[in-house]
């Protein structure tokens, strides 16, 4: 018999119900606003309130920026009521340099790519965009190469 | 217009939150166990998602000519170039050494997990210098 539960130990309902959430959360945007919402171009159009660098004062990221930060003020908000709500506080292990270092590399990444998880990820392959799908499939390999090398080599949590 | 338009970015990114969440995704020990190949429930998160804003990318445009709030619907054209690849890649090694990508930073330092603040100077101090490496 097919092995699902060694594939979703811990069952696939919150992950589902979750992503459906994710999903209605998007087009939810989409239905009100037209916009494409991905999370990373916040990390570089915030920037465009501090820094006179050019590239940070493109009108892309100057005419959205503000949206962007509410978008990101939104999701905190999210979550802080799922916490309130059904969810239950908790505060990570990892490391303070693997999160620090981990976050740099993928802000990095992530602005050269364009997208994220969310951007090239979820809004990507909804639009059929073949660039997005080989990002998708790009960073899913990188990133199940690097954790497991972690876990191997460094025997970090 | 303008609160309506603000109010329902927040609103958007509330539920965004709020899904995140609720899947365990805001969780990096969650995201680590996916990408070690111990608990493959991610893909539920990025298939339901991906799904379900599918349908309304396809369908929505057919049936209202813009948005409630603004004037157009937009798109958000991938391009296939050296850039969007090798960035991918580099996310993917970020990701895997601390399993935080940004949706999940932000939300889950909304739910009280503080150490991603960590995370999150480290995207933004990522992003400066992507963005100095840029020429205008």
């Amino acid at each position: 018999m097919f092995e699902f539960d060694l594939l979703f130990p811990l069952g696939i309902t919150h992950y589902l119900i979750g992503g459906l959430f994710i999903g209605f959360a998007v087009s939810f945007l989409f239905a009100t606003t037209g916009l494409v919402g991905g999370m990373s171009t916040f990390f570089t159009s915030t920037w465009s309130f501090v820094s006179r660098w050019e590239f940070f004062n493109r009108e892309a990221f100057v005419a959205s920026r503000n949206w962007r930060i509410a978008y990101a003020v939104g999701l905190a908000v999210g979550a802080l009521i799922w916490m309130l709500t059904v969810g239950d506080a908790f505060v990570t292990t990892i490391s303070w340099w693997q999160l620090t270092l981990g976050g740099f590399v993928a802000g990095f990444g992530a602005r050269l790519s364009n997208g994220c998880t969310s951007g090239h990820g979820i809004c990507g392959i909804a639009s059929f965009q073949l660039p997005s799908l080989l990002a998708v499939l790009i960073f899913l390999g990188t990133a199940m190469i690097t954790a497991q090398l972690m876990q191997k080599f460094g025997g970090l949590s | 217009m303008r609160v309506a338009f603000f109010g329902s970015v927040l609103i958007a990114g509330a539920l965004f939150g709020f899904g995140l969440s609720y899947s365990t995704m805001i969780k990096p020990e969650v995201v680590l166990s996916f990408l070690r190949f111990d608990d493959f429930g991610l893909l539920w998160v990025l298939g339901s998602a991906s799904l379900t804003t599918m349908l309304t990318y396809q369908f929505l445009p057919r049936l209202l000519r813009k948005p409630l709030f603004d004037k157009s619907f937009r798109e958000h054209a991938a391009a296939l170039d050296r850039n969007t690849l090798v960035g991918a890649a580099i996310f993917g090694i970020g990701w895997g050494i601390s399993g935080v990508c940004p949706g999940p930073a932000l939300a889950g330092l909304g739910a009280g997990n503080w150490p991603m603040l960590f995370s999150l100077v480290g995207i933004f101090a990522g992003a400066y210098v992507q963005g100095r490496m840029m020429k205008a």
